[in-house]
């Protein structure tokens, strides 16, 4: 039996791995990688629009600041997520951005001096003023208050991702790749590693480490509508849910984005409804306005994909011999900008629809785009329940999210959760009672275990297949566990997930071909994605309300009163038909943000018994900190800071905001 | 062509199946049958040699290399290798040698390349089995050859301050070149890199040309000669230029690299 050591096993090569293994090699321990693929092939790549950090440089971004970020990204959560967590990323965000300044990411610039922009369809000057020229420019993405969005021009992860991947070799971490875990090795309180699979030659090794960290990414390839890359088979999740003791949270919050081009899938980025592109229907008729008056196309994503498919279920789509969909007009931005600040569209129109965005418009439809839930944490991004278990990232459910993620949230989560988690993980590796201490009998265990499985697979007499049993669940996830849900269909959902669950139980690789057998890997990937898929679904027959991107047709209203509270999930015993549900209540008396209206969307929910208390106090304490420092209201709301590392808790300087001395 | 495709090719098997089209829309305007001839090996299965093997499958509007591969391993052959990671141009997984041409499969449209399509894997890159060739490796070895990453002026630079300032014209020329997607067309490409397997390739210098141009990086032209200064790096490149002819992200390969051997010839002669 092969056991490699390490201080820290990064599970996953994008960029909260990456940034997540840099963190703990600065900090002296020995980080190792393991990536399906190549590093700078993960899907971090395919972030276009932009990551959201505070920095308040262009004009229409003056006066924008964390309290301002903070709620946006907790109205936009519809109040399901960690306001801790939400402030210790705004704190970070724009700490993120400079770092990565630093290390050559080529952000796009304020230009000083007039400019015409798109807003709300009509041509609008915009004077940038000259202390701003040079700095990172941002633009206006869904659900903000203030044009927030820095970016390289539509390619800002692929940009991320050469640097960090960049620096990351620079600092000689190995990463494995073509490696896919497969277990977690365990003892029921300790995570001590993972049993895993070499994707060139077929074997099984072992990795131990002092703490393993799954930074694996989402897991939209359950559905079959998907702008998730094909490795987002959300295999991370699956195998912290089969430990039997670590927690998944709110998988049931899954994102759909409003435009993915029609029939493909692929993503096209908010940032072309941000720089002013429209929705038009059937008759060319623009009618976002007619649904969300305040914010038209820029409302959040789990209220403009409904709103999409509500008008197209009111006739008004565009028929094709697809389907229905609906259009993205780019046009007024005009050719310049399309060819220079939307590239990747242009690419994207040119290569799979056979079309010139700059003359016709693009035709799109919603569909999954994120994965809300994940491995549930703490803050620290260390599991509640599995020791030395840490996530980070889109795998991760820490929670700042909550039901709905603004778009730019992610791509800036990814590297502030590597930075932020990543010294929390070289913490943990400080302590001398956290040492490697595992027995290599129980690894051992695992490993027999686990190729036991797949022996199983090769040599028995099964008789399914899996890509039928794959095929059926991705139609299953799309068709009942979609945009609109109810009780019903969630039902049938999770009647048939469960006959396939059973029925992957009896599948049989025909095909013994040394090395990696693709066969093989799609049969044991199909049982554990079943596994996941069950949990969405269970999960959201379960909740009998609609919150963010959970949307119930049975339970219209959001209810705080009975949910606001995080699903746990988990998966008992490897023979279960169902994971094991529990709930865990968000503390409305520590809310800095008590729930309320989210600006846009419906405005009709139940209240939580303590909202109103809260409301009040939180009243009070702004009355009498009238003129106070914004720092310390915020403190005194809800003290967060000391949550995080020390190295990231100073105050951002802006333009507009200088550092005080007191700051330093 | 790499040692697996040299060796004397087995006859053409012929797999005729008729083609299970999921739940794919019957399509009046795709009654044509594509062909697809994929040179097949294992080099981990003794018992395989290189040979082409043909498929057959309907054709249908939009279909893309990846729907029909993925159609074919999931209806004719499981045992198919193949690399796709973003199936939408952006990640660089998918580099093939599609018709004699290396290129992007994921984005190669079948109408543009059919009805007979042959496909074989990237020359250049050892070979994983069938379309799929380790070109991880290969960047990952140069990457570390020449340095290939922004060496930062300042590493303790104070994240709470305002950010450095760049000439934003200059920060889209540096996007310009840091467009790379890695995925190995210009190497397969290149009359250099199929007799040197040390040669650096285009994307190698491209990387260089970027880190240049780039204020942020510490390292000057003597750094550079160091690096990319002989025939492993610029002064093999024999401008045949095919790796600006095949960039699927139209990257200025051919201006980039003369720069850049202008400049490390005239550092050779200081």
């Amino acid at each position: 039996m092969k056991i490699v050591y390490s201080d820290v096993l990064v599970i996953g090569g994008g960029l909260a791995g990456l940034r997540l293994a840099i963190a703990a090699k600065r900090r002296g321990h020995d980080a190792l990688i393991l990536s399906l693929v190549p590093p700078k092939r993960s899907h971090s790549k395919a972030a276009q629009g932009g990551m959201q950090a505070s920095l308040g440089n262009v004009a229409k971004g003056r006066g924008d600041n964390e309290d301002v970020h903070f709620e946006d990204t907790v109205r936009g959560s519809d109040w399901g997520a960690d306001q801790d967590v939400v402030r210790m990323f705004v704190n970070t965000a724009p700490k993120a951005v400079r770092e990565l300044a630093a290390w050559g990411v080529p952000w796009s610039r304020v230009r000083s001096g007039d400019r015409e922009v798109v807003i709300n369809g009509q041509k609008v000057t915009i004077t940038e003023r000259e202390e701003a020229h040079g700095l990172v420019s941002q633009r206006d993405f869904g659900g903000t208050k203030k044009w927030r969005t820095c970016h390289v021009s539509d390619c800002t992860g692929h940009a991320m991702l050469q640097a960090i991947g960049d620096q990351a070799i620079a600092a000689s971490i190995p990463v494995r790749e073509r490696t896919e875990a497969l277990a977690l090795i365990h003892d029921g309180g300790r995570c001590h590693g993972a049993v895993v699979r070499d994707l060139v030659t077929g074997e099984l090794c072992a990795y131990v480490a002092k703490a393993t960290a799954i930074a694996t990414g989402g897991a939209g390839r359950l559905y079959r509508n998907t702008t998730n890359a094909v490795i987002c088979e959300g295999i991370g999740h699956a195998i912290a849910l089969e430990t039997g003791v670590a927690p998944l949270g709110n998988m049931e919050a899954v994102q759909f984005h409003p435009t993915a081009i029609f029939p493909a899938g692929i993503l096209v980025t908010e940032g072309c409804r941000g720089d002013g592109g429209l929705l038009l229907d059937a008759d060319g008729h623009r009618f976002m306005p007619d649904y969300e008056p305040e914010k038209k196309e820029l409302a959040s994503r789990d209220v403009v994909s409904r709103r999409m498919e509500q008008h197209i279920a009111s006739g008004k789509g565009v028929k094709s011999r697809w389907g229905e969909h609906l259009l993205l007009d780019i046009r007024l931005l005009g050719e310049r900008h399309i060819r220079h600040n939307l590239r990747e569209v242009w690419e994207i129109c040119h290569h799979f629809l056979g079309l010139d965005p700059v003359t016709q418009p693009i035709p799109v439809r919603p569909a999954q785009h994120y994965t809300m839930g994940g491995v549930r944490t703490r803050p620290t991004g260390e599991s509640p329940a599995l020791r030395g278990l840490f996530a980070a990232g889109e795998a991760a459910c820490w929670d700042m999210h909550g039901f709905n993620r603004l778009g730019g949230n992610s791509v800036a989560e990814t590297v502030v959760a590597g930075m932020i988690v990543g010294e929390f993980v070289a913490d943990f590796c400080d302590d001398p009672a956290n040492d490697v201490d595992v027995p290599t009998a129980l690894v051992r265990e695992f490993v027999e275990a686990e190729q036991g499985k797949l022996d199983a697979l090769l040599g028995g007499q099964g008789t399914e297949r899996a890509p039928e049993l794959l095929a059926a669940m991705k139609a299953l996830m799309s068709e009942n566990v979609g945009i609109f849900r109810d009780g019903e269909r969630l039902a049938v959902a999770v009647e048939s997930l469960q006959a396939l669950l059973r029925r992957s139980r009896d599948l049989r690789v025909h095909h013994a071909s040394p090395g990696t057998n693709p066969e093989l890997v799609a049969a044991y990937r199909v049982q554990k994605m079943l596994k996941l898929a069950l949990t969405v679904a269970y999960g959201a027959l379960a909740r009998t309300e609609s919150r963010g991107a959970h949307y119930r047709q049975d339970h219209p209203r959001r209810d705080d009163a009975n949910w606001l509270k995080r699903t746990l999930a988990t998966w008992r015993s490897p023979d279960d038909l169902l994971p094991t549900l529990a709930y865990e209540p968000l503390d409305v008396m520590r809310m800095e943000l008590p729930p309320g209206w989210r600006g846009y969307g419906a405005r009709d929910y139940v209240d939580h018994p303590d909202t109103a208390r809260r409301t009040a106090d939180v009243t009070r304490i702004r009355e009498t900190m009238d003129g106070a420092d914004r720092h310390a209201i915020t403190e005194a709301l809800m003290p967060w800071r000391h949550l995080l590392p020390p190295r990231y808790r100073g105050h951002n300087e802006r333009i507009d905001e200088p550092l005080m001395a007191a700051d330093d | 062509m790499n040692d697996s495709t040299r060796v004397a090719l087995a006859p053409i098997e012929i797999v005729r199946k008729p083609s299970a089209g999921g739940d794919r829309v019957a399509d009046a305007a795709a009654h044509r049958r594509l062909t697809i001839n994929i040179l097949r090996y294992n080099p981990r299965d003794p018992a395989s040699v290189p040979r082409m093997q043909s498929f057959e499958l309907d054709d249908a509007e939009g279909m893309t290399l990846f729907i029909a591969l993925n159609e074919i391993r999931e209806h004719q052959d499981p045992s198919l290798q193949f690399d796709f990671v973003c199936r939408a141009g952006i990640c660089g997984s998918c580099a093939m040698v599609v018709n004699g041409r290396p290129t992007l499969a994921c984005r190669t449209l079948t109408r543009d390349v059919g009805p007979v399509i042959t496909l074989a894997p990237l020359p250049g890159f050892e070979l994983i089995g069938d379309l799929s060739v380790d070109t991880g490796k290969w960047m990952r070895a140069m990457s570390e050859r020449l340095e290939a990453w922004l060496h930062v002026r300042d590493p303790d630079v104070d994240l709470t301050r305002v950010e450095a300032r760049m000439d934003p014209d200059l920060a889209e020329r540096l996007n310009e070149l840091d467009r790379c997607v890695e995925c190995g067309c210009c190497v397969a490409a290149c009359g250099t890199a199929q007799m040197r397997p040390d040669f650096v390739g285009a994307v190698g210098l491209a990387k260089i040309a970027r880190f240049h141009l780039d204020p942020r990086d510490a390292r000057d032209d003597d750094d550079y000669y160091e690096l990319v200064g002989d025939d492993s790096g610029v002064f093999g490149c024999m401008s045949l230029l095919g790796c600006h002819d095949v960039c699927p992200k139209h990257l200025p390969l051919a201006t980039q690299i003369a720069f850049i051997r202008r400049r490390m010839a005239a550092q050779g002669f200081k």
